[in-house]
């Protein structure tokens, strides 16, 4: 990867609809350049998705509860964790799921609609894995920073308006 | 009597003979307005780093409340020491060479007080910052204009420095990377300079405040040039490369005898720099390089946008090699700078600096900051088009 398409990745992390012409400017490439990159970059799935970063809780009526679930697991013969994770990620409550290390292996991000539909998620579905050994179920209960991102306001700018 | 005569008594001579600063113009102007977007700020749009806040709050519960020693604690000595030789190869020795200041423009105040005699003359580069021309003047001093101009990308000619030179001159005073212009002078480009100066037998002030914001090419510290280091006053701080203005820490590097000079006036006028603010720059040195990485590749990139958009709009600019400035030229437009300013801040409520507010080679420039959000760079190169397209 070379410096230009690190530059990219940056940019488009911390502002997906940035337009082509804008990051051409700033990383001092033409436009044909940059949409090269661009497609070089989706076609690895380096750039896996363009998504938004949404504060859910100012959305009126807006009922979800995240949970984040610790799971311990027993790897399997030949494909370790691979398998196992495989089956858990394909339910489409599951948000996110990564192999951790220290006390627990697998960590699930789940959503759901309310905390007894993550509960029976959990009781039913989870736990009846035959490979899993235990979880343990977090609530998130406010979201203060996501992704690099501050949720709330905090970038007012302090500054006089001129200065030498 | 007359009421203003007696007033004016009051006040010292060289006072009142300063001119008031052209920025304090603007900033009554721009604040009197709604929607504006400020190209006019000359600091970073950055927040300092959060382990140096920290640090700092840290000293203060653990009870670090009282002064330091007059040059600043020594360990953050130490820590300067060590970031100049291992950036820019120059030495200096944490105990007697170097003096934390209240941020740069005290050091900038405390040398020309202390190398300055009645009638001693100094060169100074400009464009340039605002206050080095009232400083010298203030220290008993006659600031001599250099002036560099857009077709030598306002670097310094030896040719020209070596045409004011008299028997009066004591020093010469530069500042690249440079506040307005963004000009940078690479180590070749100052060779002939550094000639000059050995040759006459001056001083050197080097304010290198902006040292660490250099886009293409690497820093040229001028003490770093043989035989300068015993010429030189190097004069930096903490609040442009570690988005550290408000706290007020810089520092003053120099030959012993000079140095004694230096603390001597600090320790009158200051005492010492804040302490809390102290542990806070300490903090910076010694865990900053990643954040002053990252800001500046955001300069960088903001930097170059604002070069493509102005030559879109087919104004002239030179590229800005350093520093968070962009000097185009709006001679095009007919306009004396004064009134260009003035004129796109009524109009188009966006706020830039008259390049002669910065001295002379400053008419037909106006400074723009880009040490702001992309999204308000990028409509500001809107009005700025629009602006243009009607008045070209």
């Amino acid at each position: 990867m070379n410096e230009k398409e690190l530059e990219i990745l940056h940019l488009l992390e911390q502002n997906a609809r940035m337009d082509i012409k804008t990051i051409a400017k700033l990383i001092d490439q033409t436009e044909e350049e940059v949409e090269a990159m661009l497609k070089k970059l989706e076609e690895n799935r380096v750039i896996v998705t363009y998504a938004t970063v949404v504060d859910w809780s100012k959305v009126n009526n807006h009922d979800g509860v995240t949970a984040m679930i610790d799971v311990k697991v027993t790897p399997q013969r030949g494909v370790g964790f691979d398998e196992v994770a495989e089956r858990i990620h394909r339910f489409p409550e599951v948000k996110a799921l990564y192999l951790v290390s220290g006390t627990y292996d697998l960590q699930v991000v789940i959503e759901g609609k309310t905390m007894s539909e993550i509960a029976s998620f959990v009781s039913g579905k989870l736990s009846a894995l035959d490979s899993v050994i235990s979880t343990t179920t977090h609530f998130r209960l406010k979201t203060y920073k996501h992704d690099g991102v501050v949720f709330g306001d905090d970038d007012e700018d302090h500054r006089m308006m001129v200065s030498p | 009597m007359n009421t203003s005569s007696t007033q004016q008594h009051r006040l010292s001579e060289t006072v009142q003979q300063l001119k008031p600063s052209g920025i304090r113009r603007f900033f009554d102007l721009a604040s009197t307005m709604d929607n504006v977007i400020s190209l006019g700020v000359g600091e970073p749009d950055f927040v300092t780093p959060w382990n140096v806040r920290e640090a700092s709050i840290v000293s203060m519960e653990r009870g670090f409340t009282s002064y330091t020693a007059n040059a600043g604690l020594i360990e953050l000595r130490r820590a300067v020491s060590y970031y100049l030789e291992s950036s820019f190869d120059v030495s200096y020795h944490p105990e007697s060479d170097i003096v934390i200041t209240v941020g740069a423009s005290e050091g900038i105040d405390a040398v020309f007080r202390a190398i300055i005699n009645p009638g001693d003359e100094v060169i100074v580069a400009e464009p340039c910052f605002v206050s080095y021309a009232p400083i010298i003047t203030m220290a008993g001093g006659v600031p001599v204009p250099l002036e560099t101009t857009k077709e030598h990308d306002f670097k310094i000619k030896a040719g020209d420095l070596e045409d004011l030179i008299t028997s009066k001159t004591k020093a010469v005073l530069l500042s690249y990377p440079n506040n307005p212009t963004g000009a940078h002078m690479s180590k070749e480009e100052l060779e002939p300079i550094v000639n000059v100066i050995k040759d006459y037998d001056l001083l050197a002030v080097s304010d290198e405040i902006y040292a660490e914001l250099s886009y293409d090419h690497e820093h040229a510290s001028l003490p770093a040039f043989p035989g300068m280091l015993e010429r030189t006053i190097l004069i930096s701080g903490f609040s442009k490369a570690f988005a550290m203005t408000g706290w007020r820490v810089g520092y003053v590097c120099g030959p012993k005898d000079i140095m004694a000079a230096v603390l001597k006036i600090h320790q009158y006028t200051m005492m010492c720099a804040s302490t809390s603010a102290q542990f806070g720059a300490l903090e910076a040195l010694k865990n900053g390089r990643a954040d002053v990485e990252r800001m500046v590749a955001s300069y960088r990139q903001r930097r170059n946008y604002l070069v493509k958009t102005f030559a879109e709009m087919g104004l002239e600019c030179h590229t800005p090699l350093g520093a968070f400035y962009a000097f185009p030229s709006i001679e095009k437009l007919g306009m004396d700078a004064e009134t260009f300013a003035e004129a796109f801040l009524t109009e188009e409520q966006v706020a830039v600096v008259p390049g002669t507010v910065f001295g002379s080679g400053g008419e037909g420039h106006v400074r723009c900051s880009y040490a702001t959000s992309l999204e308000s760079l990028v409509e500001a190169m809107d009005r700025f088009k629009r602006f243009i397209e009607r008045h070209g």
